[in-house]
């Protein structure tokens, strides 16, 4: 498993730096905050905070920084590091922090003693500590000193006072090493090495140390010191080292430092090839003085260009680097900001808009683009701001868009926003699960042109006609926009248009033609053409469909289920599961889920279609592809070691038996009680010779011992907060990113787990290895279909799956009114391990099936129909 | 039976049983229309301030009615009364200019409960009753500012704040409890000093009780007023190694439901809830029936959410009788084991698994 690193800030730190001491002397703490935010945005999960200074009146500028820091919850959200060598500071701060803080740091300095009443305090306070490997004789220099030193105070933390061993972190000393005394050369291996021995020998116990020590006879050579962190880092954290306090955004990649410069300073820090390793990098250092250690080679001609070429070149490509210099340069030659805007800036983004509609560029690369924009209009921001007379900037229209009530899902709605907003408009998005109510209660405030609504469960089919017809009986006349996965066309002809005959109601394929559209619906000379001819075209979608209907004959029910899919269970019968009931997996190992990634939907999600691999080198897109799919690598590099989200999932196995179309699911093997009872619709299309009209109760056994399965998993606890954090800096990019890797790996998620299933926890079939076409081509044994798709399109069935895993309680998911699954990045299913089952769709139903439906699931026909109203073979009786 | 009995069949019934505490004492205490000198009573006839509403100086002054209110909600089915010290703190009594008679009123007021419980225990031996001392929030808060226009400004110290929750709880304490309840927490630094001064009490050489925490999530938002997150707000208070952790008050059960059910997730202890009986209406007024309250708490037992259930605001003996008989043979909630690792918090939780 891939060791998790926690970063600790050091920035707050008046010893470690220079510019926040100052502020703290000078009793600037309003401008000290912002060195912590910047640090928390920067990525530090934890903040040390230490006023250890011989001027300072500590236990004051703590107590005073801390109250302060609590009323910023952008900063307070991580937990407090309180740092001090003095315990009255380090308690004035424990009075402060209502979170569960790290004290750093008590020691045996001073005896058992003093060292038990500290920590006893600590364990009242509620706080996890560093342990300094330091004792009555002094601070350990070798390996051997802080393991025992070590080993003495986890002993005594944990059996005199019950101090809970994964509370306590060490911190067995990190010295400075090429130094020129020779006593010093082999602390960095010391520190590794009892790092090593201190995880072995102590359970749970943590490892951390400041970094920046080391390095420390080579102040003044900023690359060389990053250098040799990053290389001592890499060492240390192989060797157990959990977390530590450094400046981690500074730091350059291993991989990508100098081959020289790595080799020399890895023999310093590894105690290699001596003597003659310290003076080795002291001759080479001077030459990575002053550039960056990492040189890389980018063509930078296209700098030389005119400023409007550059803010072009920077916006086609994505790059920020220089946005805020060209920006700038920009307004002092045009004087307004307002002009930089609808001047050069437009202009770029024109071509973006051209290259884009000619399929030159593709979605992940238009989203990059608006980053850029957006950086730029922050810059000018300010300016505009200042210049009073300046009117308020032209844009081409207000467009509310918004995830219907009872839906979670928001990728595709994100994706048309950045867009929109690309292309001069503006955009209000008001997030996902909104009411009706709340929509055009906003519209109507904001006065907004159009409003745009996703969804992508099929529920939202019907919550979406429900928002049309209030448009109606609210009086609003303007443009409709439908779009989400479930969404199509024909739906929005026949259903959903004509509930608004007071504007226009139009259906949006993908995001590409979102700009199309709404430019053709907001334009004073195009309008009422484009709406006419939309209007025409869905005329002739219902006369299409109506005659499509009268075409298709349906099996009655009896007959489709004397059709049924008949098994022969007696040459098959189902293995006993290795358990009965469910099985919780609290978090599941992320880096085990990314070899399971199926990429190809990755790609579609944003409108790249191909399979993956071949997509990378497919001559159209294959570059956009390549550098999305680089970008993903990155990040999901990033989830996995700093654990964005957590995986949760639960299994459950339980006997049971078919009973007509339902399957039954017993209390335990004795099949005497019914613990819940699942409902299967059967398809009833007309069939062939010798094929059976499917219902998923065919699958299982009507008597004897058979089992069910079931399943929910998520890997989206803590994207909502990641995409939300990316949004705030305006990197839509990443947000986007965040939440379509989530989306794949809850996916992955249920792909492992169901191999497991198979394998293990039911063992139905043994002889698998690990070939992931295989897994994602389905040519595996058994099915896990779930509800709310094509063989089981009823999603109010979740609610009978969840309550059986009580999946609620165990995973943090939770259905929606709507069933749908929050956070969106789950997903649940059932299994079937019978060699015939497969995957099928119900199809259109008649309302024999309907009527009989309802009496089974104990509903009346009108809630039937509505929950089924995507598969009803006629018109719901109004 | 001697505390330490008290405290075993505590536990013994917590792992039968889901256990009831019981309702709301302001509305209960409103309804009776008391009078200033009913406040005053003889003892603080001649007092310089206003005394009318500090309700829990009726531990002192009409010690009938607290007795009534103990027996009304034993008889509604109560497992565990509270004693009727929210406000009994020198923080809270200086308001009413009463801090010397904090230490009279909690001693009174474990009395008054324990007498009450001691003759119901006897009557249903099968089903003991006890008494939790009630520690409540304060008015003023270590997290956040009394100031707009300083936000690092503070009404109160955490020595302060610690020192008056030392003096409650002692006099709690020897005033014969079986247990702590921290609650209605709104402000988790100021149930960690809470925390400290009932694990301080150990210094004194008092036996270690077991505590209760019940936290207050204010809104939808799923955060206490202080900010936190419900996981946050657990790892904050775990170190109390608490016999219960929960949320009360703020909520009705159907907007406290998506938050016990985090809770009951990820806490390794008991679970316990007491919800407002709804929201309150224009006047002020909760007017959820006691069967719409049971029917919700019946579905959390159902569902396996909990290990303790009670009304807060607007809860009457008649909502604690439906509780009671709603959650009647119900298991309670199997207390999970969580891997072991290093679980911090600032506003949200941070995990170092």
């Amino acid at each position: 498993m891939r060791p998790l690193f926690v970063n600790i800030g050091e920035r707050t730190n008046v010893t470690g730096s220079a510019r926040f001491r100052k502020l703290i002397s000078d009793g600037d703490y309003t401008a000290a905050l912002t060195v912590a935010r910047d640090q928390v945005e920067a990525g530090a999960q934890v903040i040390d905070v230490n006023m250890d200074e011989g001027l300072l009146d500590s236990v004051y500028a703590m107590t005073t920084f801390l109250n302060l820091l609590a009323a910023e919850p952008d900063i307070a959200r991580v937990p407090v590091m309180v740092d001090s060598s003095k315990w009255e500071v380090i308690e004035a701060g424990l009075k402060c922090v209502q979170g569960k803080a790290i004290v750093n740091s008590i020691s045996l300095k001073e005896g058992e003693a003093k060292f038990l009443e500290q920590a006893t305090k600590c364990l009242r306070y509620g706080a996890a500590v560093v342990v300094m490997a330091f004792d009555e004789q002094g601070q350990a220099d070798t390996r051997a000193r802080k393991v025992a030193i070590c080993e003495r105070a986890y002993r005594i933390l944990t059996e005199k006072i019950g101090f809970p061993a994964e509370d306590i972190i060490f911190d067995p000393n990190i010295f400075a090493i090429a130094t020129g005394i020779e006593e010093h050369d082999n602390y960095g291996v010391d520190f590794i090495e009892a790092t090593r021995a201190i995880k072995q020998l102590l359970p749970y116990a943590r490892v951390s140390g400041g970094v920046s020590n080391v390095s420390f006879s080579f102040r003044g050579n900023e690359p060389v010191r990053r250098a040799m962190h990053s290389v001592f880092l890499y060492h240390a954290i192989a060797a157990g080292m959990d977390m530590g306090i450094v400046n981690a955004g500074d730091l350059p990649v291993y991989d990508d430092i100098d081959p020289v410069l790595r080799a020399a300073v890895e023999d310093v820090v590894l105690n290699r090839n001596q003597p003659g390793a310290t003076e080795r990098l002291v001759e080479i250092a001077p030459r990575f003085k002053g550039g960056k250690a990492v040189e890389r080679v980018v063509d930078l001609t296209w700098r030389t260009g005119t400023v409007g070429a550059r803010l072009t070149h920077a916006l086609v490509h994505g790059i920020t680097e220089y946005i805020d210099r060209d920006v700038e340069e920009a307004r002092a030659t045009l004087g307004r900001p307002l002009d930089v805007i609808e001047g050069p800036l437009m202009d770029g983004m024109n071509v973006v808009g051209d290259l884009f509609g000619a399929g030159k560029m593709f979605l992940p690369q238009v989203v990059k683009s608006a980053r850029v924009m957006k950086q730029a209009v922050a810059w000018l921001l300010p300016f505009m701001e200042a210049e009073l007379e300046g009117k308020p900037r032209e844009m081409a229209g207000r467009v509310l868009m918004a995830t219907v009530k009872g839906d979670v899902h928001d990728i595709g709605k994100n994706i048309v926003g950045v867009v929109l907003q690309c292309n001069n408009y503006e955009v209000i998005d008001l997030g996902v699960m909104v009411p009706a109510d709340r929509i055009l209660d906003e519209a109507a405030r904001l006065k907004v042109d159009i409003v745009g609504l996703s969804g992508l469960i099929t529920p939202s089919l019907d919550e979406m006609v429900f928002v049309a017809q209030e448009m109606q009986r609210r009086g609003f006349s303007i443009p409709l926009l439908i779009g989400g996965a479930t969404t199509s066309r024909t739906h929005t002809a026949v259903k959903i248009e004509p509930a608004y005959g007071a504007g226009s109601t139009t259906y949006v394929l993908d995001a590409s033609r979102a700009v199309g559209v709404v430019s053709g619906l907001l334009s004073p000379t195009e309008k009422d053409r484009v709406e006419a001819a939309t209007r025409e075209d869905y005329v002739r979608i219902r006369e299409q469909f109506g005659r499509a209907q009268e075409a298709k004959v349906r099996t009655p029910l009896t007959a489709a289920r004397a059709n049924r899919i008949a098994l022969d269970w007696q040459a098959w019968q189902a293995p006993r599961p290795s358990f009965l009931g469910t099985r919780v997996f609290d978090a599941w190992d992320l880096a085990d889920l990314a070899r399971y990634i199926d990429w190809t939907p990755f790609f579609s999600a944003w409108e790249l279609v191909g399979r993956f691999p071949a997509i990378l080198d497919d001559d159209v897109v294959g570059e956009a592809a390549r550098s999305l799919y680089a970008d993903a690598q990155v990040m999901l590099k990033q989830i996995l070691a700093e654990r964005w989200f957590t995986a949760r999932g639960v299994v459950g196995l339980w006997p049971a038996n078919a009973d007509g179309d339902d399957i039954v699911v017993w209390t335990d093997e004795t099949r005497t009680t019914e613990r819940a009872r699942l409902h299967t619709l059967r398809q009833q299309m007309a069939k062939g010779e010798g094929r059976g009209h499917a219902a998923l109760a065919d699958f299982v056994a009507p008597a004897g011992p058979d089992y069910i399965g079931g399943f929910a998993v998520t890997a989206g606890h803590g994207e909502a907060e990641i995409a939300a954090r990316f949004k705030a800096a305006g990197d839509d990019y990443n947000a986007i990113l965040a939440a379509a890797l989530a989306d794949r790996l809850a996916e992955a998620f249920a792909e492992a787990l169901h191999h497991k299933v198979r394998e293990e926890l039911w063992g139905y079939e043994r002889t698998e290895s690990f070939d992931l076409d295989v897994l994602l081509s389905e040519r595996y044994q058994g099915i896990r279909p779930a509800p709310g798709y094509p063989a089981q399109p009823d999603h109010t069935e979740k609610e009978t799956l969840f309550r059986l895993l009580g999946a609620e309680a165990a995973t943090g998911i939770v259905l929606t009114e709507s069933f749908a699954m929050s956070p969106a990045s789950s997903v649940s299913g059932l299994y079937f391990a019978h060699p015939e089952a497969h995957y099928f769709g119900v199809g259109k139903i008649e309302r024999d099936q309907v009527t009989d439906y309802a009496a089974r699931k104990g509903w009346d026909a009108k809630t039937a129909e509505r929950w089924l109203s995507p598969i009803l073979n006629y018109e719901a009786g109004r | 039976m001697t505390r330490q009995d008290r405290i075993a069949a505590l536990h013994a019934a917590a792992r039968e049983r889901i256990l009831v505490l019981d309702g709301s004492w302001g509305v209960m205490i409103q309804r009776r229309g008391l009078s200033e000198e009913d406040f005053r009573g003889q003892r603080f006839a001649a007092h310089n301030h206003p005394l009318k509403g500090d309700n829990d100086l009726l531990c002192l002054t009409r010690p009938d009615i607290v007795t009534e209110l103990h027996d009304a909600y034993f008889d509604a089915g109560a497992d565990i009364a509270e004693t009727n010290t929210f406000n009994a703190t020198s923080l809270s009594q200086s308001d009413y200019g009463l801090e010397s008679a904090v230490t009279d009123i909690n001693l009174a007021a474990a009395a008054l409960a324990r007498e009450s419980a001691e003759r119901w225990t006897a009557a249903t031996p099968d089903k003991p009753r006890f008494v939790a001392g009630s520690i409540g929030p304060l008015s003023r808060t270590l997290s956040m500012s009394s100031d707009v226009n300083d936000p690092g400004a503070r009404q109160v110290t955490f020595d302060e704040v610690h020192a008056a929750y030392l003096e409650q709880a002692r006099a709690l304490h020897k005033g014969g409890v079986d247990l702590f309840l921290v609650e209605t927490v709104f402000d988790t630094l100021n149930a960690k000093a809470a925390i400290k001064a009932i694990l301080d009490l150990q210094d004194e050489g008092l036996e270690p009780l077991p505590i209760w925490i019940s936290g207050t999530i204010t809104d939808r938002s799923g955060r206490t007023l202080s900010g936190q997150t419900v996981e946050a707000f657990w790892n904050s208070v775990r170190h109390a190694k608490p016999f219960a952790v929960g949320f009360n008050c703020a909520l009705g059960a159907d907007l406290m439901r998506p938050h016990i059910a985090e809770l009951s997730r990820i806490a390794d202890t008991r679970v316990a809830a007491y919800p407002n009986a709804g929201l309150p209406n224009a006047f002020g007024l909760y007017d959820e029936e006691p069967d719409q309250t049971a029917a919700h708490l019946d579905e959390w037992a159902r569902s396996g959410l909990v290990n303790i259930l009670g009304g807060c605001c607007g809860a009457t003996p008649d909502h604690i009788r439906a509780i009671a008989r709603a959650v009647a043979g119900k298991t309670p909630r199997a207390i999970p084991e969580r891997p072991k690792a290093m679980r911090l918090s600032g506003l949200e939780a941070f995990e170092i698994a």
